[in-house]
């Protein structure tokens, strides 16, 4: 009797089998760098991040903190979860924030929010980028809580996705880490195809943008 | 497995009013929103073209792909499983779920895993297949399938699903305001979430270079499936693979914006391996050919392993949006569909599907990777036709073939046409010709014979 073949094997010999033909390099003619001012940048990104009907505040350095505690009283939001490692300088001394000690899913959803920063963002597309950097932290705790509150220096705004990609391929070759892009609140438009903000991820999205 | 003839089908689908009424409700919308933010990127075409080409490449050096993804899964910690059909692929997921004891998994929306029927599969091994996904999770309540790729139950409007709430999961609910709605799944599913032992989904790119998975999506509940769970098994289509990161660059610009009309979805998750104390500390990618590689032999079909599932062919479709979804009898529905499923399932399955179609062209001209969809229905009806055509239009065919191969016989023809469509002719149309001609003339204008021909004319000078 012939030795079974395994699927891994008899896959590989179908495509083997399906014959060559040539196949050029794909061309890439599309845009890959911005051409905004510093100053464009940051505005058409707090544009885009609106029209997610996200709430964009933009802030001078050094008053994040004060403008997180806005946010929390404007919500009436009193305890909310950080990673370990998130700027003291970002915490308001009102508001409770409670460092992540690896709690359960269970845990988090009792968290009123989250506070983060993130790795990077995208103008065109209005969007936020975490990647479980120190100041980011797992990406339990950006999910579970009702409310995030992201801080987005105006630094890390890129124009183009082409920009943002090829800075994150390098952090997952180098490093593997996971990573999300936000672009709004969580939002379903299933039912007759109405727009309702908040399914299962966050409901609220707040992004802090910082003067640099 | 056969499939029931289009042409029946539709006109089953065609009488729902309901239906009709809120489809076209709904890819009207999605139409305007999606030429709205095409048109916003000046460089649209040149997205498009790379993106067919980087698909091309894929494609024509899948076996390297493949097995490149599966060391780069397996360094980072990952477990690859080889599928070559449905059953194989299912009985992963029912083994992986019963190594930890899971009675109940959370899934994210997935054509792939509807493909496989998978939720029957677990079923079967006695474990439930939670849907999370909103509309999905409609159509799970109430034993109905999805009509739409994107938005699955399209079909459905707000008083409906009011009403099914209220029998299923939200005993009392009077509201159908969509807000309320889908405070009612998240309260219900939210439970279900955090206690998840297994997550499995589908996957929307897998990049051969660093085995990251890529999975795009809207509320949440993808990101809740793919990070929650200790434990989290990916169906992936083995055509999914994209060579290397910065290939993403090309199609997050085009998926969102062919599909929901937005600049960007709200969340995509990218996982490469475990993350040690982040995410799912299991995980398991199984890669699945289930006809695939039956389409790769053909050369000019296998474009449709190209499709990145947008859905924008579904909504400009004059053919989709009146039908629907269920007309298709598959998965997958409307242009792509109709050259896709032929081609899985063998076109003797499904004879009628590339017929489907006017062969606008206006599929292909949505097409965020430049998929040639008509030259591919042209492609599959000479197929069709050459696995058994009906005798009755064989012969027909063949007497048009030899009025058609002499003047004198095409003349004579239309002299005798003149004098026996008299009687069926309405408005300058042949109306309701005697069967068996009626099934032609019953849902088409056909133009009669003219008084003269262009030889009588020309000859008469």
């Amino acid at each position: 009797m012939a030795k079974p073949v395994s699927a891994r094997d008899e896959i590989l010999a179908r495509i083997a089998s399906a014959g060559q033909w040539p196949a050029p390099a794909a061309e890439r003619e599309y845009h890959v760098a911005g051409s905004l001012s510093d100053g464009e940048r940051a505005k058409l990104f707090c544009d885009r991040v609106a029209d997610y009907r996200a709430e964009v505040r933009r802030v001078v350095a050094g008053a994040v903190a004060d403008e997180v505690r806005d946010v929390c009283f404007a919500r009436a939001v009193s305890r909310l979860v950080v990673p370990t490692a998130l700027r003291a300088d970002w915490r308001p001394a009102e508001v409770d924030a409670v460092p992540d000690a690896g709690f359960t899913a269970r845990e988090l959803d009792a968290f009123d929010g989250v506070l983060t920063g993130c790795t990077l963002a995208v103008a065109a597309t209005g969007t936020i980028v975490l990647t479980a950097a120190a100041d980011e932290g797992r990406r339990a705790i950006t999910l579970v809580p009702d409310l995030h509150i992201c801080v987005v220096d105006e630094r890390c705004i890129v124009e183009l996705v082409p920009e943002a990609m090829r800075e994150l391929a390098r952090i997952v070759r180098d490093e593997r880490r996971p990573i999300t892009l936000v672009s709004g609140p969580s939002a379903t438009s299933d039912i007759e195809l109405d727009r309702v903000e908040g399914v299962h991820g966050p409901r609220s999205l707040v992004v802090l943008v910082v003067a640099s | 497995m056969k499939l029931e003839a289009f042409p029946d089908a539709a006109r089953r689908e065609l009488a729902d009013a309901q239906l009709r009424a809120n489809l076209r409700n709904a890819t009207d919308t999605i139409r305007a929103k999606r030429a709205r933010v095409v048109d916003e990127l000046t460089d649209w075409q040149e997205l498009r073209e790379a993106g067919r080409g980087i698909k091309a490449d894929v494609l024509a050096n899948l076996g390297r792909y493949l097995t490149s993804f599966e060391t780069a899964v397996t360094a980072a910690g990952g477990t690859v499983h080889w599928a070559r059909d449905a059953a194989e692929a299912n009985a992963v997921v029912v083994e992986v779920a019963r190594a930890h004891g899971a009675t109940e998994v959370v899934k994210v929306k997935s054509l792939t895993t509807d493909e496989i029927g998978l939720n029957d599969a677990l079923a079967g091994a006695g474990i439930h297949a939670l849907e999370t996904d909103f509309a999905e999770l409609i159509l799970q309540l109430d034993g109905d399938w999805p009509s739409h790729i994107l938005v699955p139950a399209i079909h459905r409007n707000r008083r409906e699903i009011r009403d099914l709430f209220a029998r299923t999961i939200a005993p009392g609910i009077e509201s159908d305001d969509p807000e309320a709605l889908a405070e009612a799944s998240r309260a219900y599913l939210r439970e279900r979430f955090l206690n998840a032992r297994v997550g499995v989904s589908g996957a929307n790119f897998g990049i051969a270079e660093t085995g990251t998975v890529c999975v795009v999506e809207s509320e949440g509940n993808g990101r809740m499936c793919t990070t929650l769970p200790p434990v989290l098994v990916t169906i992936l289509g083995i055509e999914k693979l994209v060579p290397r990161f910065e290939d993403l660059e090309v199609f997050l610009q085009l998926l969102p914006r062919s599909s929901t009309g937005e600049r960007m979805n709200p969340y995509t998750s990218l996982w490469t391996g475990v993350t040690a104390g982040d995410g799912p500390q299991e995980l398991h990618v199984v890669l699945l050919d289930n006809g695939r590689t039956k389409v790769l032999r053909d050369d000019v079909g296998r474009q449709a392993l190209h499709c990145i599932r947008c859905s924008a062919c579904l909504n400009v479709c004059p053919v989709y949006t009146r039908t629907g979804g269920h007309a298709y009898g598959s998965v997958y529905p409307g242009p792509i569909g109709a050259i896709l499923t032929p081609q899985l399932v063998g076109i003797e399955n499904a004879k009628s599907l590339p017929f489907a179609s006017s062969l606008c062209g206006a599929c292909y001209e949505v097409c965020p990777v430049k998929i040639d969809i008509p030259t591919v229905l042209l492609h599959l009806r000479a197929a069709a036709v050459r696995a058994g055509a009906p005798r009755g239009e064989r012969l027909l065919m063949r007497i048009a073939g030899f009025t058609f191969g002499s003047a004198g016989r095409l003349r004579a023809v239309q002299r005798a046409a003149r004098l026996v469509q008299r009687p069926f002719v309405r408005n300058g149309t042949l109306r309701a010709l005697p069967p068996p001609l009626r099934r032609w003339t019953a849902t088409r204008d056909l133009k009669p014979a003219a008084p003269q021909s262009f030889r009588d004319w020309w000859q008469s000078r």
